[in-house]
């Protein structure tokens, strides 16, 4: 009961969303598979929806749906912000997009190369 | 070994900062000002009950027509990048015959069991798509996740049903149809109500049934059939891709 009382749900969805962060980068820097980078990146952008979903949380709040299960004059103290939720509804859409386009392109460099990985890619490295 | 260690060191730092951000935060108690606005007035204004779909589909309304101009560039340029030529398709033909063995293995249906399930599902699946499209306004959902359930529909034909194809001269009609409407229903808001995107120039309704809040179950769904045929083209050009023998 301590230990919930201690980290309350947006500190454990703050925290796994930084992490989340790091690890996608991390696998995005150190990894040589293309398919194994774009998986870093998802990541990556996992955790930066959760943390932004952390962020608009407020201690008590409900989700922001105004009917009978929020009547309408007490709303504004028991729903969390909406904002950050729109945000992350554009993000979440915008990063599907990428990761598309992402893997196509994986696809294309497979085809003509028949490898994935980055190594063999070298004319753009300087 | 020096490359890794200063990717350790640099990744190292980035936790520090971000053990700091998460070490001083504390819950907010009170709405921002903004989302104190929103959620105040939001349900009035618009007749709204969900204030998400509000924001999205009205006051951010601009946003969600970029978002939806992203989303359409990403499957136009995945349709480039994954396009056969002509040429490219005639030398896959001719090596098909030296590779028949392989691509038999390859070429396995699907089971009887994903089948049948498949032509149970499937019409639920997109039944259940449509509802969460059109219950944008009342309940969690909306365009965006009403068209990502509908290409999983699509996703589950494509499995079971490998040699079924999805007709192109159907997804671009419907495709530019919604976003042309979408566009329309923004200009419309222009002329008739306060601003671009504004959803008051239809009737408002009454708070809380599916025909209320204007304009937005309109938006929508034609949001929804956007994404979904968009979402299915994407996948079905992945699924063409991989078809060929590589």
């Amino acid at each position: 009961m301590n230990i919930i009382a201690d980290f309350p749900i947006s500190h454990i969805v703050l925290g796994s969303g930084l992490a989340l962060i790091i690890i996608g980068l991390w696998g995005m820097l150190t990894q040589r598979n293309i398919i194994r980078i774009i998986i870093g990146f998802s990541l990556m952008d996992t955790g930066i929806h959760m943390v932004m979903v952390a962020i608009g949380y407020i201690t008590g709040g409900t989700a922001p749906i105004i009917n009978d299960a929020v009547p309408f004059a007490d709303a504004v103290n028991r729903v969390v912000d909406p904002v950050p939720s729109a945000l992350v509804l554009t993000a979440i859409v915008i990063g599907l997009g990428v990761t598309a386009v992402m893997l196509s392109f994986a696809l294309r460099i497979y085809k003509t190369r028949k490898t994935l990985m980055i190594d063999e890619c070298s004319e753009s490295k300087w | 070994m020096i490359k890794r260690l200063f990717i350790f060191l640099m990744l190292a730092l980035l936790a520090m900062i971000f053990f700091n951000l998460a070490a001083n935060y504390s819950e907010n108690t009170t709405l921002s000002k903004l989302g104190h606005y929103y959620v105040e007035k939001g349900p009035q204004e618009l007749g709204a009950p969900n204030l998400v779909t509000a924001v999205v589909v009205t006051y951010r309304g601009l946003d969600t027509l970029g978002e939806v101009t992203v989303l359409f560039i990403s499957a136009a340029g995945v349709g480039l990048l994954l396009r056969r030529t002509r040429r490219q398709q005639d030398g896959e033909d001719l090596e098909k015959g030296d590779r028949a063995e392989e691509t038999a293995i390859t070429h396995r249906p699907a089971s009887e069991i994903v089948e049948t399930a498949t032509e149970l599902l499937l019409p639920m699946v997109i039944l259940f798509g449509i509802y969460v499209f059109m219950n944008g306004h009342l309940s969690p959902g909306g365009g965006f996740q009403g068209g990502a359930i509908i290409a999983s529909g699509t996703m589950f034909l494509l499995l079971a049903l490998p040699e079924s194809h999805i007709s192109r001269l159907l997804v671009a009609i419907t495709e530019s149809l919604s976003g042309f409407s979408y566009v329309i229903v923004g200009v419309l808001g222009v002329i008739l109500a306060g601003g671009f995107l504004d959803n008051r120039f239809m009737d408002l309704g009454n708070y809380g049934e599916l025909f209320s809040a204007g304009a937005i179950p309109l938006i929508y769904t034609l949001v929804g059939l956007k994404v979904g045929f968009e979402l299915s083209a994407v996948l079905d050009r992945f699924r063409k891709e991989d078809s060929g023998p590589l």
